[in-house]
């Protein structure tokens, strides 16, 4: 028999849930997270169930606050591009090079069309990786394991072939204010066209599988119902969006890199339910592979890399040698760029929506704020409209399609 | 296009308006607290900003009005973003919440609360949400030492 | 001479040699059915998810069929970085768990709060929960994810398995 004074204390709650009793005569209040295997990451959903039926939720998030916006504060320009990288961690190039952009923008310079290039590609594969991971696990929370092992082997192939040209798997820290960090290696587009080869053939697959399939209908349709005014009334962007049926879309309608030379379309959904949302991100996995074609044949050789010493790093044969480069790559090391004082707000079409950075300088080489407008916390102020009135296992689903990256919603 | 809607809202708001620039494709405003609900409704139901980007807030600790509350939207019919900023000084950092007219200020509103102190007159909800309760602080003020950190759990060992 | 069995027992050289055989026969059981709890939480998952699929195998090892509630696992794996807000979780999870089980510290936010050294993060898993495995990477490539296993695996086969013990 254990002595009751050696019980160890209880551990202390995190959070202040939104209510502790129900409003309907025999209804249970349930927890579901923050360690759950369907959430995603570490979501926390306090829900009021009766029956089966969501009556309301209350949605928690914060568990994955990293503070992000604290480090950005006491490292330099440079110095905190690994931390922009793990906000959404499936995509990590878009996050590099939305903030690469925002900070250009404060230092008005332009870069160089090569590059330009390059970062379109580059955006267009990682929204490629991100939209292959978020229907790879919404299937399979669904049951469908195949179609997760055969989107996630694919994504396996996109990761090694990222690793050969940026040296890591997941998250790259391969942009650079003014330009990226080194050029492509060679044979890496013979290799980009094979991937893009077998990607048909694996997409083809899932679609075989799930696209006409009794269950996922029966399950997807009709679930998690969204209207286009409810949508732009909660801040939701990007896929949830474009399956309400508005073909609103950052890269068509305020166009940035290179999208306004390339040639795609928007897809769009109908009822703006989870189908539509599955649906729509298999289509825009096709629509990125056709630009990532297209970019490939206008690919000209160049500099990737401004010349401009505020930010760009000398030729290391220079450091070498000539004294004013070596000053200058001291200067960029140690103090970091020195950005003009103002501020800017710079969006991009993040894989989840908009994803804007709010930058302040003080005209020095540590920024004085840099924050993130993320799409997927801006989702979760607005996903209990997507979850109350349907049944609990449609929860599973619905989080699966709403795609929320912890890092990017909690910072 | 974009340049006349910015004169458009540049004149109708020209009374309450204390600054108003364009910079970097963004129209810049600078207004008082008390006018930000009502530039914000004037912004959302003559000029079609329907979307409601970002709230955030900026601290300059050697100023009186010691923080900026800054706020974005977006209009999804002309493709432009707006921003309105307001200083509140650090004894009374109040201002009017957006709750009223944009769903997605509640939970935008909340952070900016716990991470800033900025409180929002008429959002009765202002509980943390990225921090957790028993969180003594507002951590992104510059006063809140980086490294100081609050367990919830005590370390062992 | 020799110490008493903690149920009291005088052994002998065939006793010896009889648990030391009962412990081999038990680590090997164990060490090739691990039922990891994948505590996920960050970028981490990205890799854990491609560790558990075709290329990248850990069914090979039986370590890849997670149980999703605590009472039936013995591999707590902690991916990703674990904040302040979520130790409480961690804890509770933990002491759910039976023994006997491992803790993997995957990925070098849950060893030693990675590069996130601020108010908010947790400064390794190991300041609340005691761990077996340290697997660092910024996420770790699957191989060395692999390379962890096996030399937990390693570790559980030579340890000690008392089926009796002082509290039985």
């Amino acid at each position: 028999m254990s002595d009751v004074s050696s019980v160890t204390p209880t551990l202390p709650n995190p959070i202040r849930p939104a209510f502790t009793t129900g409003t309907v005569e025999g209804s249970v209040i349930v927890n579901i997270g923050p360690s759950h295997p369907a959430t995603h990451g570490t979501i926390q959903i306090v829900a009021e169930l009766s029956g089966e039926r969501v009556i309301r939720t209350d949605v928690h998030c914060g568990y994955l606050h990293r503070g992000f916006e604290k480090e950005c504060e006491s490292h330099t320009w440079h110095n905190l591009i690994p931390y922009v990288d793990r906000l959404n961690y499936c995509s990590a190039l878009i996050n590099n090079f939305a903030y690469c952009e925002a900070v250009e923008k404060l230092l008005e310079i332009e870069i160089t069309p090569r590059c330009r290039y390059l970062r379109t590609l580059l955006s267009e594969y990682s929204r490629i990786a991100d939209h292959l991971t978020c229907i790879a696990a919404a299937l399979m929370e669904l049951g469908a394991m195949t179609a997760f092992l055969y989107l996630v082997t694919i994504r396996d192939y996109v990761y090694e072939h990222l690793a050969a040209l940026t040296g890591a798997r997941v998250t790259y820290t391969y942009g650079r204010i003014g330009g990226l960090s080194h050029d492509l290696p060679d044979g890496w587009l013979q290799r980009l066209d094979e991937i893009l080869d077998e990607m048909d053939t694996f997409v083809d697959r899932v679609h075989g599988l799930v696209d006409r399939n009794r269950i996922f209908i029966d399950r997807m349709r009709n679930v998690g119902v969204l209207q286009t005014d409810a949508a732009v009334n909660w801040g939701f962007t990007g896929p949830i969006l474009r399956s309400t049926g508005v073909p609103r879309d950052l890269r068509k309608d305020t166009p940035y890199l290179a999208y306004a030379e390339l040639e795609f379309e928007v897809p769009v959904g109908i009822k703006g339910d989870n189908y539509d949302r599955y649906y729509v991100r298999m289509r825009e996995l096709d629509e990125s592979r056709h630009m990532i074609r297209q970019l490939m044949d206008m690919l000209e050789p160049g500099p990737i890399n401004v010349d401009d010493r505020r930010c760009t790093l000398p030729p290391k044969h220079l450091v070498y040698t000539e004294i004013e480069s070596l000053i200058n790559h001291f200067k960029l090391i140690m103090e970091g760029p020195q950005v003009p004082a103002g501020e800017v707000y710079s969006a991009q079409e993040g894989a989840n929506g908009e994803l804007g950075f709010y930058i302040v300088s003080v005209g020095g080489g540590v920024p004085w704020k840099v924050h993130v407008r993320s799409p997927s916390f801006v989702h979760m102020g607005g996903v209990h409209r997507m979850l109350d009135g349907y049944q609990l296992a449609d929860i599973v689903p619905t989080f699966g399609s709403v795609n929320m990256i912890g890092g990017e919603c909690d910072r | 296009m974009t340049d006349a809607l910015f004169a458009q809202v540049r004149t109708a708001l020209a009374r309450v308006v204390a600054d108003a620039v364009v910079a970097h494709g963004i129209l810049a405003l600078t207004a008082e607290p008390a006018d930000v609900a009502a530039i914000a409704r004037a912004l959302k139901e003559h000029f079609g900003f329907d979307m409601f980007l970002d709230v955030t807030a900026v601290d300059w600790p050697d100023r009186d009005l010691r923080f900026d509350v800054v706020y974005h939207f977006y209009s999804t019919r002309d493709h432009v973003r707006v921003r309105v900023k307001t200083r509140v000084s650090a004894a009374d950092p109040t201002v009017d919440t957006l709750v009223p007219l944009y769903g997605s200020a509640r939970c935008m509103e909340r952070e900016c609360h716990e991470m800033y102190g900025i409180v929002f007159r008429g959002n009765d909800d202002l509980r943390p949400l990225l921090l957790y309760e028993g969180f003594v602080g507002h951590p992104l003020r510059k006063d809140y030492p980086k490294h100081k950190e609050q367990p919830l759990v005590p370390y062992r060992k | 001479m020799t110490a008493s069995t903690p149920s009291g027992h005088q052994p002998s050289a065939a006793f010896e040699y009889l648990t030391t055989k009962k412990d081999e026969f038990v680590g090997w059981a164990r060490k090739f059915s691990l039922f990891p709890y994948p505590f996920v939480t960050a970028c981490c998952a990205m890799e854990f998810m491609s560790v558990s699929s075709t290329l990248y195998d850990t069914d090979r090892f039986g370590a890849a069929l997670p149980r999703f509630t605590p009472r039936q696992s013995d591999m707590l794996m902690v991916v990703g970085t674990v904040t302040h807000k979520q130790a409480p979780i961690l804890k509770k999870v933990y002491e759910q768990m039976c023994e006997p089980k491992w803790v993997v510290a995957f990925g070098v936010c849950a060893s030693t709060g990675g590069f996130y050294q601020n108010y908010a993060a947790l400064p390794g898993i190991d300041k609340i929960i005691p761990v077996d495995l340290y697997i660092p990477g910024c996420p770790p490539r699957p191989e060395m994810v692999i390379d962890g296993i096996m030399k937990l695996q390693e570790r559980i086969a030579t340890q000690r398995h008392p089926i009796i013990n002082k509290d039985f």
